[in-house]
This record gives structure tokens, C-alpha cells and sequence, in this order.
């Protein structure tokens, strides 16, 4: 915890969201070390540090395991590799360090070093060294170019002006972000962007002109949208779609100046047919050239379109240099698409191990990431080879256009375009060059003609993920060789899906089939009671509005006679708390509680408890300090402060929690749900009134939200945290529910976790006002506790939900399925019907019957309970302690622990 | 151990009922320890007003907490057996035998179990004679 105190953070501290401040200066010069000890590693040099470097070491790392190499990678950019392909989520919240590649470890490994911010500015064949800006020479026993490309500008006039962009880095993004926002502070009215460009990337510079806030419209040249990939029915389909989402598309059109506003910045285009449209921003998206130009220099040849020439193997006519990516002109082009680019770097790597592979031909597949767009084109689209067929279903009302290329007996699956529909991208693509088996018309047909994939069956040597080459049969051997239940286990185990993520619907079901095939029951059925599962459960409960177990377990249980167990027990007496809220001991739901929930304290190794007075916001007074100071001290309890900012009393015996409660409550304290599966706390910084550089009230807040969701009933624990500015020091992004203060409202983030699983959680909203924000947090966490799975937290819980963030996004913020009224509503009978269950249990004698020691003894302690001194306070005795060790020396000296005589 | 068996010992001076406590002091479907002599014992009431008696000393963890555990049933060989699972590392036990039924990938460890009466609404917990109560205060 405890970046809380204000003092701890200078104010020229870099905020947290910039890149790594590790980035070295650049280092002395070092000399070319020209003459290698035989014994030493090999130096391979690494010229770019994109996502094509990135795997390229990491290949290199995990397969030099004698350590023939030691690779130092010369990157112009001043931070470590990241994931280009996910720019555009920068704007759904993702921050730059979401985007980083790979583990961390990897740059730490003593083979591999990472010069950020140092590009190389030529390349010495003869001597074997690179010359970098800064001065740096680099000898190479090997060099890889992978220098990738640089977003092409077409020369129209005016294309230098301010307010006109290019979208390639994470800081051309970040630069038009600015742009955007300093625009929206100026006019009184939307920004108007134009997107120029109706490629892949030009529609999601669109989408995210749109996630800004601007209006946008999108300039293509050609005849349709994505015409590189798509035919033109695909481009109409898109362009309705597009069009639906409020983006403008005009075709066939070619800008001829950009013009200037009176300030000088951007205000106008004129296009070659007399039209023009007015804008405040432009980007230019109308596709890459290879960064080829050290290559060029070095006399290495070029492809006519640009690319440093490879052969099959990724080599260069000089064979110490090789080049891979975007910069490589391979079989006569340039491939513009990460997942050939990771190929090239395993065959580069394969090649200096000794290995023979060469390069299989590029898999041109894509899929457009923008919400609410589903394009994917992939194999031979345009079905250009000799004799293809093609099979067409198109749907103008839907907004679905679907085509199927195959081969002239209409049986060999060749490629295909979706638009509207690309749920079956994921199994088709997989099927590329395969018969496909039965009438190839039902994959195209909207649900139950197979058209998700579930007729397939996948052969094992099927490539599944491309983006890191995973097949079929290796998803299904981490089933059933490695042992794998869960598609998170087999995501770790063969990394498929953790690049794009456009596999993982067929992964799942991949690792699914394979599980059920193996026996293993992927049923979510709670427990031997209930075929449900919680989020099923939860519903028919909620429909239902049953009250009772008794009445739960007779109409949803298995079997009539059974009594349940420890695992539904707990689940329903959850479920009962936000549909039918009453007290925890109340009549038989006393039954269903955990011991921790029973006695409203946390149970400890040593069967007696601990107890946390609720602390809201982490603020507590002088006097509330005392109070429980002084209770502590009474009852010989150890003390310690929390994670959660608040502070937890040790070595309660069971029969003292009732006085020990007593008196809290006496005091104005209330329970602090610590021992539940509920909102544990809201932990905040100090805020704006206090802190030099707060922009909100944090501590408020925190205190707000705390009171409102204490009690909340949940399938797991729930942790908020409130941060007052953007120095974030409540580490509300590890929280799952995190909010973040900025100048104009609150930034909300969700699915944050700590624990063995550790997330920072993802921005679902931006500068909401404080009653905007309690609402979405309100839909957030009833959301979550209706629908996850028992024990799940929201993380994984999110990723469980269909369309994940988004998804969460759209039923929450969207209200998608029709249900935010009615998640207000139980969020409104929450807080309604909250009473602090210790001072309700005091109140109430038969309640207090619990908390005997011995039904028989109620006043005499548990024996066995023993405890030493230790650093001045009491701690559980150890067996040989209590007992005497086996040497025949006697325990330790115990004290009185918790059974100091207690004042009246 | 059967009723039978139970009643046998009683007839042969092996066994002596204790009184414990009342079955009203008893919440149904929920234990409460007990001392019977210097023993601790997890009572547990069923339902149907069934008492059932096994250890309070948990054997995974050592701590005396039986009968803070749930109590629920599990099916065994096709029949519903009442258990009280752990409250703290949550191994589940048969009330009736005492036989541990899942350890969590521990070792086995069953629990050692009485015989227990309710006579005119008063539990009574069998022990061994010759150990008879002294701390139990009802």
C-alpha cells in the first residue's frame, strides 16, 4: 500500500503512463570488438525495435539454449517493442505499457541488450559494424534488418500543415489525441476529422477519430472501402456499415490540396472533382513504405516498390545481413501484416541455429479491429486463381455480405470475404487449401448451418493462430499432453491467441471439444446439488424470487433428499443477498454461511479470528484510532494495518467476538465485511484537500462509494480504490473497480485484480461526473455479481463475458440487453436495505447463542488456544512451542494472549 | 458403530451416557463444540433432529473447529450421508462415520465419532465408562 502520503512523490516525477524510465543515455561509444574470443557468444545486431525485433529475440532466447548468440537491438523508437497491431485500443483506454510485447525478463536476459532511442544511421559490409545518431558502432558477426515502414505521405499540397497526421507510433497517436482534444477546447462545436485512405487502417483512424469525440469522414481514392482486401459487394456492404456508425465515406475520390484555416492549422480539403470538405484534422492513411533506405545505402538490392530483397531463407545477397518484416521484399513484395513478419523472424532465427526453413508464402488473412464492424478477408479474396468459384450470400437489410472463394469442383476452400458477419473467420481460415466438408453454401448461412464452425473438424496440422504459428493439433496436445483444463492454461502453455486474439473463439472451442473427448467435464454445474452454474443459478433466483435454500435446492437442486454442501451452500446464501436481502444468520440462511460469514470475523490458522472495523475511505479520527487501540489492548489482540487501508485485531476467540463487537459498536463503528465475499474497501489517496498536485476530492468519494456498496454480496471479494489525480498513488488500477480523478470528472477503470493473477484494469469511461460514475459503477458491479462464476473475479470474469471490455461497455453503458433499468433497480434495493449485521446481531439474543465457546462451557476459552511474545505482541504458540520439542526441551513461555482479563 | 452395537456396550458397562445440553440449544443444520470430560466434541443437529458427534480437533490444521464447518450431504454409493466439511482448508467428512471423504490432496484423515442420544429433548453424548464427565455443566 502505501503511496498515500503525497510526500513520497516528487513533483518532477515522470507521470506513471510514460514510457519506462530506464532508457539509457546513449552509452559511451564502445570500440568495435573486432576480434572474438571463439568461445564467446556470436553478437547478433538487430536494426529496429518493432514487434518483428521483439519475436525475433524472443525466438532466438528460447532456442539458443547453449547461448550462441548474444543480440543487442538498436531501436529508433525510446521504448522496448510494442504491439502496433492494437494502436487503436490506446483510445479505448488501453495505456502505452498495455501495448508492451513479451515479458519483461526478456530484456533482462544477460544475452539480449535494448538501446531505445538510438536509430542506426549506416552500415559498414566490409568492416561488419553499424554506425548509430549517436555515435555508437556496433560490430555484427550477424545483422537483421527490421527496420519495418514508415506511414506514406502522397505529395498533395499542404500535407506538412499542423492538425495533419499519420498513424504508425504510438506517438503519432498520442500526438493526435492532443490535437483532437486542444480542437474540442476550441470550437464550440464537434471537431470534424477526415480520415484520408479507406484501407484497414484508414477506417480504424476513423473509428478512433470517432472514440475522440470527432465527427469523421473517409476519403478513399479507389472504387470501395478496404479495396485491397475486399471485392466490391464486401466494399458496399462495409461502406453501410460504416456509414451506420456516423462516419462519412466519400469514393472514388482524390484530394487534390489541403488548405489552411485563418490560424494557420488545417481547415479545409479540395478534392479533384471541385469538392471540398472543411476539417479541423486529417490523417493520412493511405499505407506504408518499407524502411529501406540503410539497406539502399549499404548497396543491398531493392525490390521495385522498395524492400530490402530476401530470399526464402530471409537473406540478403551479403550473407551476414538478412532482413525481416515489413522491410523485406520476399517473393517480390513487401508484406505489410505482422503475422508473415513473425514468420520471416523464426526462419531468420532457424537459419543462424543451423536450421533450413524458408518462407511458406504469406498469409495475407485480415480482420478489421473497429467495434461494431466485422470485416475479415483471407486467402485468395479477389478468387483470381484459374477456374474459382465463387459462392456469394449477401444480406442488404443485415448489413451481411458473404462470400466463399473455392476451387472449380466447388470443393477445396480457396478464401473468402466477410463483412457484417465474420463469425466464421476463425474456423474457415484454418480450412484455407482443405476440402471443406459437406455443401460449402451452409458455412455462409446464418446460424445452425454451421456457419460457426461447429460442423468442422479441424485437422491437426490446421494453423489455428496465426500470429504465432499455432496448429490445431498443438492447441489440442496441451489438453491432452500438458494437461491443460482452461483456455487460460492453454493460451500460457502455446501462446495461442496472445497476439491478436481474433483465434480465440476457436481456440475455446478447440480446448473444450478436447476436454469433453478426455472426459473431463467442462459442465459449469455448481457441485453435485446443481446442474447450474452461479450465473444460471443467479437468474432462476432472481426470476423465480425465491427466498429460502430450502425452497432453491426442492426446485433447482438434483435431488430431492439432498442438504447441499459447502460449495452451493455459500453460492445460494450469496445469491439470497442481492435478490432477497436480509440478515446473514437470519433463519435458515445461518445455515448456508461459511464460518467467516457465520461469526462476521475471519477465521485464522489457529481457529480463533480477526476483526476490521470498517475504516470507509481509509479516513478514521483521532478518537476512532483510540477506540480501537484501546479495544486491542483490552482483549490482548494483535494488531496490524491492512492492504486496504483500514486495521485488523488478531487472536479474537470466537467467544469474545460478541464484547469485542460491543464495544465497537458502542463507539459508532460497523462491521467492515472484511470476512465476506463482498466489497471489502475502498482505498483512496488524500485527495484534493490536502495534496499539492489533487485534482478531486478522492477521500470523498471513496467514502461515498464505500457506504453505498458496503455489504454488497458478491461471488468473490470486491476492492475500489479512488486516486485524486493522475499520480494514481491509491493504486486504483489494481483494484476492480479503479477511479481516477482528472481536471474535468473521473476516469472509470474495471477489472483490475491483485492476487496470484495480477491485471491492471481497463478504462471503460472517461470524465464522468460523479453521478454518471456511481451509475456505471452501480451497473458495473450488479453485472458482475448476476453473472460470474463462483470464486471468479472480474478479470477473468471479463473475459468470460461475450465481447469482453466492450461487451461489458455495451450492456452497461448501451444498456445492449435491455437489463440497466432493472440493475439500477437492485443496486437501489442494496442500499436500501443495508443495516449493519453486527449491531443487528447484538440486538438480537438468539443470535448471540452462536457465539458459545462449548454449548455446555458458553464462558470457558477453547484450551488449546496458546501464544507467544513476539516484537512486543501476541502470536500463535507453534506445536512444539505449546507441546515441547522432540529434544526434550520444554515450549516456550506462553503469555496470556487474548485471555487478559478484560475491563468492565 | 450401529444402535445395536451402542445399546450392547451400554449393557455391558462399557458405555455411559453424559447429558451434554439441550437439543434446543442446538441450531439445526449447524455444529456447536462441547466438552464431555476434558474432551472437545462437534455436535452437529441435523434436520430431522438427528445429533451426530465426531471431533472438534480438525487433523489437517490442528486447530479445534469442526464444528464451525457446513454441513450438507454428499452422495456415497447412490445414498445422501450427512458431512460437515472443514472451515479451514475444507476437507469433507461423514458425520455418521466419521471417514474422511475428500482430503484435497491431502492424506486421508477420518474423524473419530461418538454415539449420541436425545432422550426427553436432552442430548447425550456415550463415553467410554470409567471416563465420565466432569466439565460437561449443561
Amino acid at each position: 500500500m502505501d503511496a498515500t502520503d503525497p510526500t513520497d512523490r516528487t513533483p518532477d516525477e515522470p507521470r506513471p503512463t510514460t514510457d519506462d524510465a530506464s532508457t539509457p543515455a546513449p552509452e559511451a561509444v564502445q570500440p568495435a570488438a573486432a576480434v572474438v574470443d571463439e568461445r564467446a557468444p556470436k553478437h547478433l545486431v538487430v536494426v529496429g525495435g518493432g514487434m518483428v525485433a521483439q519475436r525475433l529475440v524472443e525466438a532466438m532466447r528460447d532456442r539458443d539454449a547453449a547461448g550462441e548468440w548474444r543480440i543487442t537491438v538498436l531501436a529508433e523508437e525510446p521504448r522496448a517493442p510494442y504491439d502496433r497491431v492494437a494502436l487503436t485500443s490506446y483510445f479505448s483506454g488501453r495505456h502505452p505499457e498495455d501495448l508492451a510485447l513479451g515479458t519483461p525478463e526478456l530484456w533482462a536476459d544477460p544475452l539480449v541488450r535494448l538501446v531505445r532511442g538510438d536509430a542506426v544511421t549506416a552500415i559498414d559490409r566490409e568492416a561488419r559494424t553499424v554506425t548509430s545518431t549517436s555515435g555508437r558502432v556496433e560490430h555484427y558477426d550477424h545483422l537483421v534488418l527490421a527496420t519495418g515502414s514508415k506511414a506514406a505521405m502522397p505529395p498533395i499540397e499542404g500535407n506538412d500543415l499542423p492538425g495533419v497526421f499519420v498513424y504508425r507510433t504510438v506517438d503519432d497517436v498520442a500526438e493526435l489525441r492532443g490535437w483532437v482534444e486542444e480542437q474540442r477546447e476550441r470550437w464550440s462545436r464537434p471537431v470534424r476529422g477526415a480520415v484520408i485512405g479507406g484501407g484497414l487502417l484508414g477506417l480504424e483512424a476513423a473509428g478512433a477519430l470517432q472514440a475522440l469525440g470527432a465527427q469523421s469522414t473517409v476519403v478513399q481514392f479507389g472504387t470501395h472501402l478496404m479495396s485491397a482486401q475486399i471485392d466490391l459487394g464486401g466494399g458496399e456492404a462495409l461502406r453501410r456499415l460504416i456509414n451506420s456508425l456516423g462516419v462519412g465515406v466519400r469514393l472514388n475520390t482524390a484530394t487534390t490540396r489541403m488548405r489552411t484555416n485563418r490560424r494557420g492549422t488545417v481547415g479545409r480539403l479540395d478534392f479533384a472533382d471541385g469538392g471540398r470538405l472543411d476539417v479541423d484534422v486529417v490523417v493520412v492513411a493511405t499505407g506504408v513504405t518499407p524502411r529501406d533506405e540503410l539497406g539502399r545505402a549499404a548497396g543491398l538490392e531493392v525490390g521495385p516498390r522498395g524492400g530490402v530483397v530476401v530470399d526464402d531463407a530471409c537473406r540478403t545477397a551479403d550473407p551476414f545481413i538478412s532482413a525481416a518484416g515489413e522491410v523485406a521484399c520476399i517473393q517480390g513484395a513487401c508484406i505489410g501484416l505482422v503475422a508473415p513478419g513473425y514468420a520471416m523472424a523464426e526462419i531468420v532465427v532457424d537459419r543462424l541455429l543451423g536450421g533450413a526453413a524458408t518462407f511458406p508464402g504469406a498469409d495475407t488473412a485480415t480482420k478489421l479491429k473497429l467495434s461494431g464492424v466485422d470485416v475479415a478477408s483471407f486467402g485468395d479474396a479477389f478468387a483470381v486463381t484459374p477456374g474459382a468459384l465463387e459462392i456469394v450470400w449477401a444480406d442488404p437489410v443485415g448489413g451481411v455480405y458473404k462470400k466463399l472463394v473455392l476451387s472449380d469442383d466447388a470443393r477445396t476452400l480457396l478464401g473468402g470475404v466477410l463483412v457484417g458477419d465474420a463469425s466464421a473467420y476463425a474456423s474457415l481460415r484454418p480450412m484455407l487449401g482443405r476440402e471443406l466438408p459437406g455443401d460449402p453454401g451452409q458455412y455462409l448461412l446464418p446460424e445452425g448451418g454451421g456457419g460457426g464452425g461447429a460442423a468442422l473438424e479441424l485437422p491437426d496440422d490446421a494453423a489455428v493462430c496465426s500470429c504465432n504459428n499455432v496448429t490445431a493439433g498443438t492447441v489440442r496436445g496441451a489438453v491432452t499432453e500438458h494437461g491443460c483444463t482452461d483456455l487460460g492454461a492453454v493460451k500460457a502453455c502455446t501462446r495461442a491467441g496472445t497476439s491478436c486474439g481474433s483465434c480465440l473463439p476457436l481456440v475455446k472451442k478447440l480446448v473444450t471439444t478436447e476436454l469433453e473427448k478426455s472426459g473431463i467435464t467442462v459442465s459449469k454445474a455448481l457441485c453435485e446439488h446443481f446442474d447450474l452454474s452461479r450465473a444460471q443459478l443467479y437468474d432462476a433466483v432472481r426470476v423465480t424470487q425465491l427466498r429460502s435454500f430450502t425452497d432453491v435446492l426442492a426446485r433447482f437442486g438434483t435431488r430431492p433428499g439432498a442438504r447441499g454442501c459447502d460449495i452451493c451452500k455459500p453460492v445460494v446464501a450469496s445469491i439470497l443477498s442481492t435478490t432477497a436481502p436480509g440478515h446473514v444468520l437470519e433463519g435458515e440462511r445461518a445455515t448456508l454461511q461459511d464460518t467467516n460469514d457465520h461469526v462476521m470475523a475471519n477465521l485464522q490458522k489457529d481457529g480463533s479470528y480477526s476483526v476490521v472495523p470498517r475504516i470507509a475511505g481509509g479516513e478514521i479520527t483521532p478518537e476512532g484510532l483510540l477506540v480501537i487501540g484501546q479495544v486491542a489492548k483490552d482483549f490482548g489482540l494483535y494488531t496490524k494495518i491492512t492492504g486496504g487501508q483500514r486495521i485488523d485485531m488478531f487472536g479474537a476467540r470466537i467467544d469474545q467476538l460478541p464484547a469485542i463487537w460491543k464495544r465497537l459498536v458502542d463507539a459508532g463503528m460497523e462491521s467492515g465485511h472484511a470476512y465476506g465475499k463482498s466489497l471489502r474497501t475502498v482505498k483512496s489517496c488524500v485527495g484534493s484537500t490536502w495534496c499539492r498536485f489533487g485534482v478531486q476530492d478522492s477521500v470523498a468519494l471513496a467514502v461515498q462509494l464505500e457506504l453505498r456498496y458496503r455489504g454488497l454480496r458478491s461471488p468473490h471479494k470486491i476492492k475500489l480504490g479512488v486516486s485524486g489525480c493522475a499520480r494514481e498513488c491509491a493504486e486504483a488500477r489494481g483494484k476492480d473497480v479503479g477511479v481516477i480523478a482528472t481536471d474535468k470528472g473521473w476516469n472509470v477503470y474495471v477489472g483490475g485484480n491483485g492476487g496470484f493473477t495480477p491485471r491492471h484494469a481497463q478504462l471503460l469511461a472517461e470524465d464522468l461526473d460523479t453521478e454518471t460514475l456511481v451509475r456505471t459503477i452501480d451497473r458495473f458491479l450488479m453485472y458482475y455479481v448476476r453473472t460470474a462464476d463462483r470464486l471468479q473475479r472480474t478479470a477473468p470474469w471479463m473475459e468470460d463475458v461475450e465481447g469482453g471490455l466492450e461487451g461489458v461497455r455495451a450492456v452497461i453503458m448501451d444498456d445492449s440487453l435491455g437489463i440497466a433499468a432493472d440493475l439500477d433497480a437492485q443496486m437501489a434495493l442494496h442500499v436500501e436495505s443495508y443495516e449493519d449485521e453486527w449491531a443487528a446481531t447484538l440486538a438480537d439474543p438468539e443470535k448471540l447463542r452462536r457465539f458459545a465457546s462449548f454449548v455446555n462451557a458458553p464462558e470457558t476459552p477453547d484450551p488449546s488456544l496458546a501464544y507467544v511474545a513476539e516484537r512486543g505482541q501476541a502470536r500463535p504458540a507453534t506445536a512444539e512451542e505449546k507441546n515441547g520439542y522432540d529434544d526434550g526441551r520444554s515450549g516456550a513461555v506462553l503469555v496470556a494472549g487474548t485471555t487478559l482479563e478484560v475491563r468492565s | 458403530m450401529t444402535a445395536a452395537q451402542v445399546e450392547d456396550l451400554v449393557a455391558d458397562g462399557e458405555l455411559t451416557w453424559v447429558d451434554v445440553c439441550r437439543l434446543d440449544d442446538l441450531a439445526p443444520e449447524r455444529g456447536a463444540a462441547a466438552l464431555v470430560g476434558a474432551e472437545q466434541v462437534a455436535l452437529v443437529r441435523l434436520l430431522d433432529d438427528r445429533v451426530l458427534a465426531v471431533q472438534q480437533l480438525d487433523p489437517f490444521c490442528g486447530a479445534y473447529v469442526m464444528s464451525r464447518g457446513i454441513v450438507g450431504t454428499r452422495t456415497v454409493d447412490g445414498a445422501d450421508v450427512p458431512t460437515v466439511a472443514s472451515p479451514m482448508y475444507k476437507q469433507v467428512f461423514d458425520l455418521t462415520t466419521g471417514r474422511c471423504l475428500d482430503a484435497v490432496g491431502k492424506e486421508p484423515v477420518d474423524l473419530r465419532t461418538w454415539p449420541v442420544r436425545v432422550v426427553a429433548g436432552s442430548v447425550q453424548v456415550g463415553v467410554a465408562a470409567g471416563s465420565v464427565a466432569v466439565g460437561g455443566a449443561g
